[in-house]
Parts: C-alpha cells; structure tokens; sequence
C-alpha cells in the first residue's frame, strides 16, 4: 500500500516535470507547427543561467593563505567572493546558497531574448520549408549551443543545488497515518511540483483568456485570414516563440538541483519531451500536460522492484510501451487536432 | 628470457618466408600492406626514426572531460619518453630500460581519435590510426564497452592495446586478449576491497539495497559487491536495475526506505552515478534511522572527475579508486608534481592509468628489444614492478591484468579545494584482492573459463 | 542499357567511377605532406563511406519518395547486424551467409514495424517508428545482454561452433572473407609520395553499393516509384482513385529496411563486431540527416550526404592541437598561437560544432542539400538549367500543414 502511494506521488511528481520539459515544446511544435530539435538545447540552455549565475555571485579575488599548502606544496590560494566584501560574509553566503531560485529571475528576460532572436533570425525563414528542414537546422542549431557550452564549461556535471532549506524530505505518511519513514517526498520536488502547476497554469490562462491568447490561437487555425483582418500575427508568433523559450528555460532552472547539468542534457530529454507532446496530441495543450502525468505515473510504477521481478527490463521501455499501445488506440494521440502534422 | 627469443626468432623466419612466396607472386608495383611489415615480422613496424602511439580517447560525449584528462596525461608521457619535461615517474620506476631517448631509439610521435564513448565510433577511431598513421599500439577509453570492443579489434590487427579506465571484471575476464593489457583495477577488486572497511565502519549485520546499471559493468559490479559483502555477513535486500539512459532516479529511491534496508548500494559510473547520488542525497536518507543505525550510501567506484558533479553529496560516502594525487610514495609525488606543474590541477585516476600504461609499454619495449606485439607480450606478462604509484605490482600472465594494492576512500568532510574531494581511508594490500585466474566471475555465461590465447603479430 | 535511361545511366556510370577509383580520389595528398590529414583513404573510412551509402541510399526510398520520415530505421541497421555476427560465430566466417541473413532479419523486423506503424502518418509515424527503435536499443543494451552482449557488443571468439568452418588453429584470428578472400587485407600501390591502399573489403562493399544503387534508380523510375511520389504528393487524393496507398508504403519501408539490414550485415563483415548502440535514435536520426544533408529525393544526395558526415567524425576529428601548431609551424610565434586559437575550437574535439555548423549553413543557403550545390555549380559552368526534377526534387515544399 504504501509503495503503491508513494509511486503515485512520484509519478505526479515526475509527470509534473515532465509536463513543464514538454510545455515550451508543445508550444512551438505543437501550435506553430515547427519541428523544433533545438528545444532540449533550450532546456540546456536555461539549466546553464543557473550555473552562471551561481559562477558569477562567487566571482572571486584571491588571497594568499600562508598558514595551508596546495596540492604541489606552494602557499594554498583561497578564493574570497567579492560578494563577501559587499555584504559581508553571511548575507553572502545567504545569496549565493539561493542562487538556483534567483536564477529564475535572470533566466526569463534571457531566455525571452534567446527564444526572440531565433524566432526572427532562423525559424521565421523555416515557417514555410519542409520539416525535413526544420529538423535539420534546428538539430544543427542545438549542436552549436551544446559546443559553445561544452567549450566554456567542459563536459562534466556541475553541482547547482538547492537553498539548503529545502534539503531533506517532507513526510507524508504520518499525515496518511502510516509509520515514519515509509513515504517520504524531498521538499525541492515539492517546489518543483508546485512551481509546474503555476506554470502550466499561467500559460494555459494566457492562452485562453486574453485577447492576445485568443489571436495567436485563432492565427494557428488559419494564419491568413487572421492576417487579412489586419492583424500583425508575424509579431504575436514571435512573442509565443519567446515564451515557448522562456518555459524552456525556467524548466531547465529549477531542474538542476535535481539533475547536475552538463551540456548534452537537452539531448537526454529532447525524445522524452517528443514523445510526451505527440502522445498527448498535436496541438493540445492539455493533451500534453495529461500524457506528462499519464508517463511519469506508468514509469514511476514500472521502476518499482516487485513490477522489475515479473517483467524484466520493463523499466527499459515503459514509455515506449506506452506511446504506441495509445497512438494505435487513439490516432491522434490523447487529444490531438486533426490536421497537425499528419503529412 | 632465451625462450622468448627463440620464439620471436621462429616466427620471424616462419612469417618472412611466406612473404618472400607471396611477394614474388605479385606484380612489383603491388605491395601487400601487411606483407610489407612482414620483414619486421609484425604489423606497422614502426619506418624511419618515429615511433606512433595511438591515444583513442572520448573526446564529445559525457566523458568528454575525463577523455581530455587522459590525453593529458598521454602528452606528458610522451614527453617524459622523449626525455622533455622533467621526467616525471621515469626515475622512480623500478624498471630502468627507459632512456628517455623515445622508444628503442625512435622518437615517440602519437595521433589522438575521439571514442564518442561509443564501440563503433571506438573501432572507426582505432581502425584510422592503425590503417592510416601506422600506430603500433592503441591505448585509452573511458568504458568497458569501448576497452573490449578495441581489444578485440587491437588482437584481430595485431596491434597491442593497453586499457584506459575501464573497471568492468570482463575486460580481463571473458572478454581478454593476448595483445590486450589492463593496469586499471576491476569490480571483483572493488568488492573484495570494500567490502572489510563497510563491516568494520558499518558492522556485519547490514541491510543493502542495490540499484545497479543495466549493462555489463553494473552487472559485475553488483556481483562482486554482494559476494563480498555477503561473506561478512551482510544481507541484500533487493538488487534493482536502472536504465543507463536513466536521469531522474526518484522512482528508483523512493521504495528503498520502505524495504528495510539500511545500506544504499549505487553501482553506478558518470553521469548515473552523479544522478543517482544527488538523488538519494535529497530524498534525505542519510538523516535516516532504520533498524537502530544511521543510513548508509556507498559508492564502489568512485571517480574524482565524476564525483566534482555531485559537489557536496559525496561528503562521507565511501568507495574505491584505483589511484589518488593525495598519495604519497615517490611515484606519485613525481607525477603530481610533473603534471601539476604543466597544467595547473593534479591528475585524475584515468590520467594516471593512462600516463602508467605508456610507460609500462615503452618498458616492455625496450625490454624485449622489440616492437613486435608478442615481444611485448611476453615482457609484460609477468612483469613486477613498483614506482608507479600504487606500489608492488604485477601484471599477471593469465589474463593480462595488473594486481595492486586498492584505495578505499571517503567523500571528504572539509575539502579545501575543488579537487580535494576525497580522502584515502585504507590501502587495501594486494593479497586481499587477488582472485584465482579461473574465479566464477571471471567466466564466460556458461560457466567456461576463457583463455587468454596468444599474442597476434598481425603480420 | 540496363534498363535505364541516357541521364540515369550517366550518373550510375560516374558513381561507378568514383567508387572504383575512389581509393585515388580520396588520397590526394602524398602521405608525408601536412596534408595527409586530411587524405580518407584508407580502408575503414572508405568501408564507412559505401556503408552508410547503402544505409542512405535506402532510408531515401522511404523518405524521399513517399514522404514518411522514420526516425527508427536504426533499429534495422542492428537487427542486421545481430543477424549477421551469430552467423558468424555458429555457421561461417563467410561473409554470404551473414549478409543474406541480415537482409532476412531485418526484412522481416520492418516488416512487423512497419505494418504497424504505418497506421499513422506525419509525426505519429515517426514517434512509433522512434518508440520500436528506442525499445530495441533498450532491450539489446540490458535484460538482452545473453544474445546481444549488451554493453560489450559481440566479436567472433576462437571458441564458438562456427560448424563450416571447422576449429582455428591455435592462435589464430577468426576473420571474415569472401570464400577465402580476407576482407581486412589489402594491396597498396605507392607511387613517389603516395600510397594507395585497394582493400578487399572496400571493393566487396562497393560492388554491393553499386548493385544497391542501381536497385534504387530502377525503383525511382519504375511505375511503383510514381506510386510513391503520388503517396507523398497527396495520399487522400490517391485514396479517391481507389487505390489503397499502405501496401506501396509498407513495400518502400520493408525495402529500406533490407538496404539498412545490408548495411547493418556489411558493418559486420568489415568490422566483425555489433553492438547495441548503432541503434540508439541518435544513429537513426544521423541517416536522417545524411539524406537531407544531400538533398532527399535524389538519386546521389544521400549518398553524399553519408560521406560528408562520416569524413567530419574521422577526419576533422582527429585534428588535434600539435597536428594544428605542426601546420603553422612557419608562421611566427605569436601569429602562430592566434590561429591555431582560432581554429582549434572547430577541429579534433570541437568536431562537432563544425557539424552544426555545416548542417546549418547547408540547409540555410541550399535548401535542396548538397545536391543542389553541385546543381548550382554545374549550373555555372554550363548554360543549361540543371534538372529540376531529378537534382532538387526533395526541396519542392511540402504541403501546408
């Protein structure tokens, strides 16, 4: 019972995540009809403005300590932030340990301009050329941002964690009455949930209930006729893209806590976040979100040991299992518009 | 050493007849490429006054900073051989054939590939430097998987490979080769090294909990650290495999509390590992209690480069290593010393192994007199030595594996530095670690013990 | 002759051409110059490039014709290749078996994937043929490990059955040939400065490209070639005719998926290894971008496109910082270090940002790939207008949404 509500809660969890990795996809590919293989780049991209920024609050002077030696024996030299000499050691210590949170503040206008800059510079010319091209040149364009990465920060993993108030794990079930210990959740997930669901929620309000929401959706149904009323519609796809960007990034934020980012992670997720935007249908927002939650609970139960003993390595392929068993029973995913890249 | 001479002198007379056939067969302007060295008798018999050393290191892919830490320590053994630089482990080496005039007289030139961590991008990378820049030995790799796919590759050539970081017990287990060659140290070690620290710090009466990588190493690894475990008294609750491709591994942490078990087991490398750990540290199981004792983490091969990605998680967590800068035998010091000078941070365990491997191939060179794969097996197999760093070793004729002492080390509590990550709790002598030849886990799937065969001249 | 027509025979005899002499073409550099580097003409490379032609070649078949971009046709290349190193270890080292049963293998594993997954079209296709691919890459790299050898791969060892061969000698290497003749060995013409290496595995692939090739120019032209183009022009309009278009589209998929069981079955006779990751998506998204990267919908483009992307992994690759400084070594020192700065970062392990870079700047300035390239060169030279629907065929803009 226990394993049963805790892989429930984990899948939530995980569903969440992937939900929010998903959103900027869907809107980009989903609505603009763009085969965007830069997204997991973009995802990447956000993940590194944390490191960035954690980087630069600890930009250091360097004092010669007499009293410790380095590892080749000369006088060691310690890194002093320059934040300490501002605000004095505590406080410093105070911003750089929520630097992650912080981040997200950095990350928004950046990744508004980044996802700007490609809309006018690369996609706006692709908007009309076969996706076969669309692939190819956003695959090429996520290359690049993945060397220019991998050049200014090597390959390996880099440790971005948490505020260290949210270390550990919150309890639940002592709330659901079950013995300590049994079903525990970390609080940054909790943050991760809660911080999706206002996401979610905000794009999914935008979209619905402002004027501009309801001319963009009304320009992906038929664009010309949207532009015949006079409409500047070029101008609100961009903006989307901006955003889609912007979702991106702040996924890949708040992500690196729980994973260590290193530059080829947009890879790691860029099938996954496919996946879960085609099963929940072309064009759906919801369907996305729902395929997110639908994944991340079915792997979260394929993961589980006494599930592993029956069915060897179905861990391995849970969601791929998935995927196909829902696209045979349902042709357009689980709520998908007909039409959407179906040629 | 006479047999051996008798040997190569055999094969030489045996091999040059044939192309003196063959040759006269062909018209003048054709030239067999492999009967072309069968005046030397071997393959890419080094030409003129260069000898060419292949560094097939992953140069893109998540190693990618691991590989570039080898190619380090390549270049500054290449220096060392060449008599640049300030010689580095040469002198403490106990072997004193190394003249610091490059190899057998030849000045030692060397062609780097990128591995992509992958096997066939391994062999296309090692395949270039054999076919096309005449290398006379492949050395490098970051994974079991490329080591035993360019072994393999290595002994059909005739080319000699000296093994790169790769851990995984098949490499000089069901999988060796004659012209294959491991310094590095393998899972069963791990296990065997591990397994008294974890009894003596953590009491015999332990619960574990595996999470293991779903692929070979994982496998061996889980092996050993269970079989040797369990022979102290160690129980293992469950043993649950991941997906390599796995990042998020909440789904796989969560249940751990709810088995009952005390002791977390993370057979994970790189990225799974990085992941895996930084995971079970934020679900916070390390504050835990479970049956009256503090829950445990251990890691059984730790990795410096690797372990920098999970920052802070590592504090306290016990693992193995092959090798680490902190030692402090003669070797070791040099090495530090000589590679910090040059590039500002101490060597990593791959580096290490790597900058090893060339030495130990320049040795036996030198040794055997000779360029030729079977000259060099045969001075390498059973060869003792000590000066490089992990004190007395060998390099065990069965099955071309090197037996050292282990390093069991700890996540350190206060690091003063980025790389001062781990500290040495215990050197694990060397007999504690030794295994018979012919050890189950050394065995092929059905049970077979694999012989190491013989040595392939290529030519 | 042949069957074909002036301008198709022209082109199979110059890719004819190219292929036989490659061996000339590809070493043009005299092998102690600096430029040697850059010479691909050894066998492994060359082996490479005729492989992933076929693979290329195949893969256009499906997606250039009808239309349908799978993004699993890696899994086939494996399943060929699994196919093809069993036969090896139980039956033969001859490379015929192996081959024949890899193109059976993976025949019949596209046909069950394709049946199924061509009950969707567009971008639905392409996540069930990716979801097929992923599962199988999965399975062989774990819980598949007693038939795959999971992380390790399979290699033929001197102790399996191999019942036609009868036992090695001692010490000696099982390698694969072709009724005697060793794939791996080679004669090498040296003229002055220049060696030139003719391997008998280049010429056995090569000779199998051609035959493939030919096969494919005789499928784009065949009635049942139109029958795909009208599949991509507008399937429903097809289906107003009476015409079922899923039989054409399962044929060019099992037929793709036999040239990739041929590449998958070729890799093994020159390299005798297989392993699970050739069918990670990233190497079914890699003939993807082969075909589009040459100009998809074209006979050569493919082809071309393989070559390009095979000659950045193992060329530019390998170019590393002292190769760079030996190269401007006459330069003076500080001009010295400022370009091999410059150029470093594109070249040996930044091989990859020159691969972005490429499949940007291509599809940017050249919509219809490399083809179109050359179309735009001949073009230059010559007043006649390049054929539009026979160079550039793949840039014609698919239908809106």
């Amino acid at each position: 019972m226990e394993a049963i509500v805790l892989q429930v809660l984990n899948g939530l969890d995980k569903g969440s995540a992937y939900a929010l990795i998903a959103l900027g996809l869907t809107l980009i590919f989903g609505t603009l009809g763009v085969v965007n293989f830069a997204h997991g780049a973009l995802f990447m991209i956000g993940a590194f403005c944390a490191v960035t920024l954690s980087k630069l609050l600890t930009v250091s002077h360097i004092v010669i300590d007499e009293t410790k030696t380095d590892f080749l024996g000369n006088p060691a030299k310690v890194e002093v932030p320059y934040l300490y000499d501002v605000f004095g050691q505590a406080t410093g210590d105070v911003i750089i340990d929520w630097a992650v949170p912080i981040s997200i503040l950095v990350a928004i206008p950046v990744m508004m301009a980044i996802g700007v800059a490609m809309e006018r510079g690369l996609i706006k010319h692709f908007y009309k050329r076969p996706h076969a091209d669309q692939i190819l040149v956003t695959f090429g364009l996520a290359i690049v941002l993945q060397e220019i990465i991998k050049y200014f920060y090597g390959a390996n993993p880099i440790p971005t964690p948490a505020p260290e108030v949210f270390a550990g794990s919150f309890d639940f079930g002592t709330l659901l009455g079950f013995d300590p210990n049994l079903v525990i959740y970390p609080y940054w997930r909790l943050v991760y949930f809660a911080f999706a669901a206002v996401v979610i929620g905000g794009v999914f309000s935008f979209l619905q209930f402002t004027t501009f929401g309801m001319v963009v959706r009304a320009g992906m149904q038929d664009r010309e006729t949207v532009g015949l009323l006079g409409i500047n519609i070029d101008k609100r796809f961009t903006i989307m893209f901006g955003l889609a960007a912007a979702v991106a990034g702040i996924a890949g934020v708040m992500y690196t806590p729980i994973n260590s980012p290193n530059y080829h992670m947009g890879m790691d997720f860029l099938v996954l976040s496919f996946v879960v935007v085609v099963v929940g249908g072309m064009g759906s927002l919801g369907g996305a979100v729902l395929a997110g939650f639908l994944l991340g609970i079915l792997e979260s139960f394929a993961s589980m040991g006494q599930v592993l003993e029956v069915l060897p390595g179905i861990n391995q392929v849970i969601l791929y299992v998935v995927a196909i068993v829902i696209l045979l029973t349902r042709p357009r995913g689980l709520m998908g518009r007909p039409g959407v890249m179906e040629d | 050493m006479s047999n051996f001479k008798d040997f190569t002198r055999r094969r030489v007379i045996k091999s040059g007849a044939a192309a003196a056939a063959a040759a006269s067969a062909t018209p003048y302007f054709f030239t067999n490429a492999a009967l072309a060295d069968a005046h030397a008798g071997y393959r890419n018999a080094p030409q003129g006054d260069t000898v060419t050393l292949g560094f097939n290191v992953p140069q893109s892919g998540p190693y990618a900073d691991e590989g570039a830490d080898e190619l380090r320590a390549y270049e500054l053994a290449v220096e060392h051989l060449n008599g640049e630089g300030d010689a580095g482990m040469m002198p403490t080496f106990s072997s004193k054939a190394l003249k610091g005039n490059g190899i057998l007289g030849k000045k030692v030139v060397y062609v780097t590939g990128d591995t992509q961590t992958k096997s066939d991008a391994a062999r296309a990378s090692a395949r270039s430097m054999i076919e096309k820049d005449g290398a006379v030995m492949i050395t490098g790799g970051s994974s079991s998987g490329v080591a035993v796919a360019v072994q393999a590759l290595c002994q059909e050539a005739g080319i000699i490979f000296m093994a790169g970081l790769t851990h995984s017990n098949d490499t000089t287990g069901k999988d060796k080769k004659a012209n294959g060659f491991r310094h590095f140290f393998n899972s069963y070690m791990s296990g065997a090294a591990l397994a008294p620290v974890l009894a003596k710090n953590y009491g015999n009466d332990r619960k574990a909990y595996h999470l293991t990588a779903d692929y070979n190493w994982g496998y061996t690894t889980e092996q050993a650290v269970k079989e040797s475990t369990e022979a102290l008294g160690w129980e293992t609750v469950a043993a649950v495999k991941t997906p390599l491709t796995q990042t998020d591994f909440s789904a796989y942490i969560a249940p751990v509390l709810q088995s009952g078990a005390d002791t977390l087991v993370l057979n994970h490398y790189g990225g799974n590992m990085v992941n895996s750990l930084t995971n079970a540290v934020q679900f916070g199981l390390r504050d835990k209690q479970v049956n009256g004792k503090d829950f445990q983490i251990v890691v059984p091969l730790y990795s410096r480069l690797m372990a920098k990605g999970a920052g802070a998680n590592v504090k306290g967590i016990f693992g193995s290593t092959n090798w680490h800068w902190s030692l402090t035998d003669e070797g070791s010091k040099a090495f530090v010393k000589s590679f910090g000078t040059k590039y500002g941070f101490p060597p990593s365990q791959a580096a290490h192994t790597c900058y090893v491997q060339t030495l130990l191939y320049a040795d036996a060179c030198e040794r055997a007199g000779t360029f030729n794969p079977c000259g060099v097996v045969e001075a390498l197999e059973g060869f003792e030595f000590d000066g490089l760093g992990n004190g007395k070793t060998l390099y065990r004729a069965e099955d071309h594996q090197c037996f050292k002492d282990v390093l069991v080390v700890k996540g350190k509590e206060n690091p003063d530095s980025d790389f001062d990550l781990l500290e040495v709790v215990e050197v694990t002598p060397v007999d504690q670690v030794t295994y018979a030849p012919d050890h189950p886990q050394m065995r092929d799937g059905d049970g077979n013990v694999v012989p190491v065969g013989t040595c392939n001249p290529g030519a | 002759m042949l069957g074909l027509n002036a301008r198709d025979l022209q082109i199979l005899l110059l890719v004819a051409i190219l292929t036989m002499f490659a061996p000339f073409f590809l070493n043009p550099f005299p092998v102690d110059s600096s430029l040697a580097q850059f010479n691909a003409g050894y066998p492994d490379l060359m082996q490479r490039f005729v492989i992933f032609g076929i693979f290329a070649i195949g893969f256009n078949i499906l997606f250039g014709l009808t239309g349908y971009l799978s993004f699993g046709h890696a899994a086939f290349l494996g399943a060929g290749s699994y196919a093809a190193i069993w036969m090896m270890k139980l039956l033969t080292m001859n490379i015929i078996p192996a081959i024949t049963l890899s193109i059976i293998v993976a025949g019949l594993f596209s046909l069950a994937v394709g049946y199924i997954s061509l009950r969707r079209s567009g971008i639905y296709f392409s996540i069930l043929t990716l979801a097929f691919a992923q599962m199988s890459y999965s399975l062989a790299y774990s819980v598949l490990t007693p038939i795959t050898g999971g992380e390790t791969g399979l290699q033929p060892k001197s102790n399996d059955p191999r019942i036609l061969d009868g036992a090695l000698e001692p010490g000696e290497q099982a390698r694969a040939s072709l009724f005697g003749m060793e794939m791996s060995s080679s004669y090498e013409l040296v003229v002055s400065g220049w060696v030139f290496t003719f391997n008998v595995g280049y010429y056995v692939a090569a000779f199998l490209m051609l035959v493939s090739f030919y096969a494919s120019i005789r499928i784009f032209r065949s009635p049942f070639g139109l029958m795909l183009r009208a599949v991509k022009s507008n399937q429903n309009r097809l289906g107003y005719t009476g015409v079922s278009a899923r039989p054409y589209n399962l044929a060019a998929f099992v037929i793709s998926g036999m040239y990739a069981g041929l590449a998958g079955g070729l890799m093994v006779a020159m390299d005798t290894q297989a392993g699970a990751e050739r069918m990670f998506w990233t190497a079914s998204g890699e003939v993807v971008l082969m075909t589009i990267l040459g100009g998809a919908g074209t006979l050569i483009g493919p082809v071309l496109g393989a070559g390009m992307i095979k000659y950045m992994e193992n060329i530019i690759s390998k170019i590393n910082q002292s190769v760079l400084e030996s190269w401007f070594a006459w330069a003076p020192d500080f001009l010295q270090d400022f370009i091999v700065a410059v150029i470093y970062p594109f070249v040996g392990k930044g091989w990859h940002l020159t691969l972005g870079l490429m499949f940007m700047l291509v599809v940017i300035f050249l919509p219809g790939g490399l083809m179109q390239g050359i179309g735009k060169i001949g073009a230059l030279f010559s007043r006649k207008k390049p054929n539009d629907r026979d160079s550039v065929a793949g840039s014609t803009p698919a239908a809106a949404e």
